[in-house]
C-alpha cells in the first residue's frame, strides 16, 4: 500500500493546475459571469487536457487512468473555481458520443435522491445532452426542447439554473445498476471539487491574513485568526484524506466498502468546502462581504456542490444504513 | 495512491489476527481502573506476550529488540490490535513511545543496554517528568533545579499530571542546569529511578476520581551523571526528538477504536426507548452517527496519508499536528453524543439497566483530555499557523 500521489500523478496535477492558472484567473470571473460560466473555448481545452477522457480505456480514445487520478484533478479544478458541468461531461465519457472530446456537452440531473423536487438543471443553455439517473436506469433526454424558464437569481453566478416544468422520459441507455454507478461515480469526483474549495478558500485567506495590517501587524498574527485559518488547515486535511480514500477505493474495490468510502468523503469534503469558504469572509472582514473579492464564490460553489449526488445528510444516512448492517 | 495490499503485508496481517484471536481472550478481562498494580501487571504481562511472539516494539529496530516493521505494516498492526480489542499499550506508553525512542535515539551504548531490552520486554516501566505547576505548555519555563556535585547531579523541584509516576520504574526527567541561559539553552534530559530517596509521589484525583497522575516532589534526589541522555544544557533538543515521537502515531490504534466505539452507540441507540420508539429510529441522531462515522473514516486515511508521507520522508509529517486536532474534534462529538443518548442514564458513572453508562463516561472524559495533553488543541493550532501557514509568531516571553 502506498496512499501517496505517485509522480506521475503529481505531474498530472501540475499540469492540470497551470492551465487553469492561466485560463481561469480572476480577471476573467467578470466575463465569465456574463457568458453565463460557460465558454466553448475553454471547454475544447479544458477536453484537450483530458479531463473529460482520463478514466477512457485508451484504446476506446481516453487517457486511461483511473479515479484516484480523477479526484486528483477535480481537485484543481475546484480549487480554482472552473465552472461547466464538468462531472456530468466526465461521466458520459464512452456514454456519450461527444462528451469524451468536448463536442457533446453533458449536464445531468440525479433524480434518484428521496425527493428532488423542484427540478432544477445547471448550465441548461449550453447543453447538447441531459443525462437524467432515475432509480430504475440512465436515460438521455434532449435539453433543447425542455419546457423550462431561467430562475431569475441564481445562487452562484457561474452556474446558471433553469427551472423544468416537465421532463420527458427520454431514451433509457442505463439500468438501475448503471443509475447507482454514476451516482456514486459522482459524488467521488464531487468531492474532489470540494476538496478544491476548501483549499481555494484557504489559500485566498492565508494570503489576506499576511497582507492586511491593522492595530500595526499582520491579521494573521492575531491569534484568533490564525487559529480560524488552522481550523480551515484541518478540514482541508481531513477533506483530501476523504476525497483520495474515495478515490483509491474505486480503483482497488476489494480491500474496503466502496460506497462508504464514498459517502465518507462527500461528507467530509462537503463540510470542509463549506466551512472553509464560510470562515474565509470571515477572515476577509468587511472586504469579504464584497462581490469583488473572490471568497463569496467558493460559499456559492461550495452551496451547489453540496446538493450534486446526495447532500452530506443523504450520505449520512446511508453510513448509518451501511454501520446498522455491519452489526450483523 | 494504491491502498492495495502486498502479499508479505496480507501475511503479515493473516498471522497477527490469529495470535491475536488466541492470546486476547487468554489474557482475560483488564482489572478494576482503580487497581493500579493489578494494571501494571495487566500491561506489562500482555507486552511480555507481545515480545515473545515477535510483536514488540513494532516500529523498533532489530537490534533493540523490535519487529522493525514497515509503516504499512504498523498501521495494520494498529487496526488489528484494535480490531482484537487486544490491549493496547497502556502503563508502558512512556517506555514504548516516549523515553525508549529517546534512548534509543540520544543515548549511550551504557544507556541503551540497561534500558532498552527492558522496556520492550515489560520489565521496566517508565513515566514523564516533563510539566510542572509554572511550565504547561510554555514547557521550557521549567525550574526544577539540578545542581552538579561530583558525579551526581542533586535535583529539588515541584513535577505535576505525571502520568503512572506511582507504578513506574523510571521517569525521564527534564531538569534546569543552567538558570542564567535563555529558557530553552539550561534544560537537561535524565533519566531518574524512582526509588531514589526524596522522591515524593502524592496522588492527584483527576475529574475522574482515579489517579492516572500524580504530583511528584523531589528534594535533594542525588541523580548519577551517568543518567544524563545527551549532553548537559542540551535537553530541549533531546526533548524534541521525544516529542516527534509522541505526536506521530501514538493515538493510531484509538481511533481505529473509537470506530468500534460508535458500533457500540449504535447499539445502545437501540437499546434505548424515547416517546415509545427506540432512539435509532430518529432520522436526526441516524444522520449524526452516520456523519461521525463518516468522518472516522476519513480520519484513518488522514493517518495513512501522513504515515506514507512519513516514509517518503522519513519524519512524522507536518499534517500530524493536523491529524491530532482532527481525531480529538470527532472524539470529543462522539463520545458528548453518546453522553446525550444516555439522558438521564448518564446521571450515574457505573451501569444502570444493561447501558454501559461506565464505558460512555471513561471515554467521554478521555477525550476531553485528549486536547489537553501532549500540547493542547489550541498550542497545536499555534504550530499549525505559524509552521504550515507562515503566519507570524506568538510573541515570546521575556527571557526567551
Ligand atoms: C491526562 C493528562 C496526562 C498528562 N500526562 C503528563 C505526563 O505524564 N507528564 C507530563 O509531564 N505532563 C503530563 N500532562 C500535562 C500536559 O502536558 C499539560 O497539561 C499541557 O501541556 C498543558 O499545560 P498546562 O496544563 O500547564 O496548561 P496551560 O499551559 O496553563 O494552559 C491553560 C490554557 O491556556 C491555553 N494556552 C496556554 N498558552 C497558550 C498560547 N501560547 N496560546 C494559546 N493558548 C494558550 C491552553 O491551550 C489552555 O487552554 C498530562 C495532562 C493530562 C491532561
Amino acid at each position: 500500500m502506498d496512499f501517496q500521489p505517485t509522480e506521475d500523478q503529481k505531474a498530472l496535477c501540475e499540469g492540470i493546475r497551470s492551465f487553469v492558472e492561466g485560463q481561469v484567473p480572476n480577471e476573467r470571473f467578470p466575463e465569465l459571469e456574463k457568458s453565463q460560466g460557460f465558454d466553448r473555448a475553454l471547454w475544447s481545452e479544458l477536453a484537450e487536457m483530458g479531463v473529460f477522457a482520463l478514466r477512457l480505456p485508451e484504446d476506446e480514445g481516453g487517457v486511461g487512468l483511473g479515479y484516484s487520478d480523477a479526484v486528483l484533478v477535480f481537485e484543481e479544478l475546484g480549487r480554482r473555481l472552473v465552472p461547466g458541468p464538468l462531472v456530468w461531461s466526465h461521466l458520459a465519457a464512452g456514454l456519450v458520443d461527444g462528451a469524451a472530446t468536448g463536442e457533446t456537452v453533458v449536464g445531468g440531473l440525479d433524480l434518484t435522491s428521496p425527493d428532488p423536487q423542484p427540478l432544477l438543471v445547471e448550465h441548461l443553455e449550453s447543453l447538447d445532452v441531459l443525462l437524467v439517473l432515475r432509480r430504475d436506469g440512465v436515460y438521455r433526454v434532449d435539453p433543447r426542447g425542455l419546457a423550462a424558464k431561467p430562475v431569475e437569481v441564481p445562487l452562484d453566478p457561474l452556474t446558471p439554473v433553469h427551472e423544468v416544468d416537465s421532463l420527458p422520459e427520454g431514451e433509457r441507455i442505463g439500468d438501475a445498476a448503471a443509475a447507482a454507478r454514476l451516482r456514486l461515480e459522482g459524488a467521488a469526483l464531487v468531492s474532489g471539487l470540494q476538496l478544491g474549495l476548501a483549499e481555494g478558500a484557504l489559500e485566498l485567506a492565508n494570503a489576506y491574513a499576511k497582507e492586511r495590517q491593522q492595530f500595526g501587524r499582520p491579521i494573521g498574527g492575531f491569534q484568533a485568526v490564525k487559529h480560524l485559518l488552522a481550523e480551515m488547515f484541518i478540514k482541508q486535511e481531513a477533506a483530501r484524506a476523504g476525497a483520495y480514500n474515495a478515490g483509491a477505493t474505486l480503483d482497488a474495490p476489494e480491500v474496503a466498502d466502496v460506497e462508504r468510502a464514498v459517502a465518507s468523503a462527500k461528507v467530509t469534503a462537503g463540510e470542509a468546502a463549506i466551512r472553509n469558504a464560510r470562515t474565509g469572509i470571515q477572515v476577509h472582514g468587511g472586504m469579504g462581504f464584497t462581490w469583488e473579492v473572490m471568497a463569496h464564490y467558493f460559499l456559492k460553489r461550495a452551496w451547489v456542490l453540496e446538493n450534486a449526488f446526495g447532500t452530506q445528510d443523504e450520505h449520512a444516512e446511508r453510513i448509518a444504513e451501511i454501520l446498522e448492517a455491519s452489526l450483523g | 495512491m494504491d491502498l492495495r495490499y502486498t502479499p508479505e503485508e496480507k501475511k503479515f496481517r493473516d498471522e497477527l489476527a490469529a495470535w491475536l484471536a488466541a492470546e486476547v481472550p487468554a489474557h482475560g478481562k483488564p482489572p478494576s481502573v482503580h487497581d493500579w498494580p493489578a494494571r501494571r501487571a495487566y500491561d506489562t504481562s500482555w507486552q511480555r506476550k507481545l515480545f515473545d511472539a515477535g510483536y514488540a516494539g513494532i516500529n523498533w529496530p532489530k537490534e533493540y529488540g523490535g519487529r522493525d516493521a514497515t509503516l504499512v505494516e504498523q498501521l495494520i498492526y494498529f487496526e488489528e490490535i484494535a480490531k482484537a480489542n487486544a490491549p493496547y499499550v497502556g502503563v508502558n506508553f512512556v517506555g514504548l513511545l516516549h523515553g525508549g525512542p529517546t534512548v534509543m535515539a540520544e543515548g549511550t551504548e551504557a544507556q541503551k543496554q540497561a534500558h532498552i531490552p527492558r522496556i520492550i520486554r515489560g520489565d521496566e516501566v517508565w513515566c514523564q517528568g516533563f510539566s510542572e505547576p509554572v511550565a504547561g505548555s510554555d514547557l521550557a519555563g521549567l525550574q526544577t533545579r539540578a545542581v552538579r556535585d561530583g558525579d551526581h547531579y542533586v535535583v529539588s523541584g515541584h513535577k505535576i499530571w505525571t502520568s503512572f509516576a506511582h507504578v513506574a520504574d523510571y521517569c525521564e526527567l527534564l531538569v534546569r542546569t543552567d538558570p542564567e541561559a535563555p529558557k530553552h539553552r539550561g534544560i537537561t534530559w535524565l533519566i531518574m529511578p524512582m526509588d531514589l530517596p526524596g522522591i515524593d509521589i502524592r496522588p492527584l484525583p483527576t475529574l475522574e476520581g482515579e489517579g492516572e497522575f500524580s504530583e511528584v516532589f523531589l528534594e535533594n534526589v542525588r541523580i548519577p551523571v551517568e543518567n544524563r541522555v545527551g549532553e548537559e544544557n542540551d535537553g530541549w533538543r533531546v526533548t524534541n526528538v521525544t516529542l516527534r515521537f509522541e505526536r506521530g502515531t501514538a493515538f493510531a490504534s484509538d481511533m481505529i477504536q473509537l470506530q468500534a466505539y460508535v458500533r457500540n452507540m449504535v447499539r445502545a441507540a437501540k437499546k434505548i426507548t424515547s416517546h415509545g420508539a427506540s432512539a435509532w429510529e430518529d432520522k436526526a441522531l441516524r444522520r449524526e452517527i452516520g456523519h461521525l462515522y463518516g468522518e472516522l473514516e476519513s480520519l484513518w486515511a488522514m493517518v495513512k496519508l501522513s504515515v506514507c508521507e512519513a516514509k517518503a520522508t522519513g519524519v512524522p509529517g507536518v499534517g500530524a499536528s493536523a491529524v491530532k486536532l482532527y481525531y480529538t474534534d470527532v472524539y470529543q462529538r462522539a463520545t458528548e453524543l453518546s453522553i446525550r443518548l444516555l439522558g438521564r442514564a448518564g446521571l450515574s458513572r457505573s451501569d444502570v439497566g444493561d447501558l454501559s453508562s461506565h464505558l460512555f463516561w471513561n471515554r467521554h472524559f478521555n477525550a476531553i483530555s485528549v486536547s489537553i495533553a501532549a500540547g493542547t488543541s489550541q498550542i497545536q493550532k499555534n504550530i499549525i499557523g505559524e509552521r504550515i501557514l507562515g503566519l507570524p509568531k506568538e510573541p515570546k516571553a521575556a527571557g526567551a
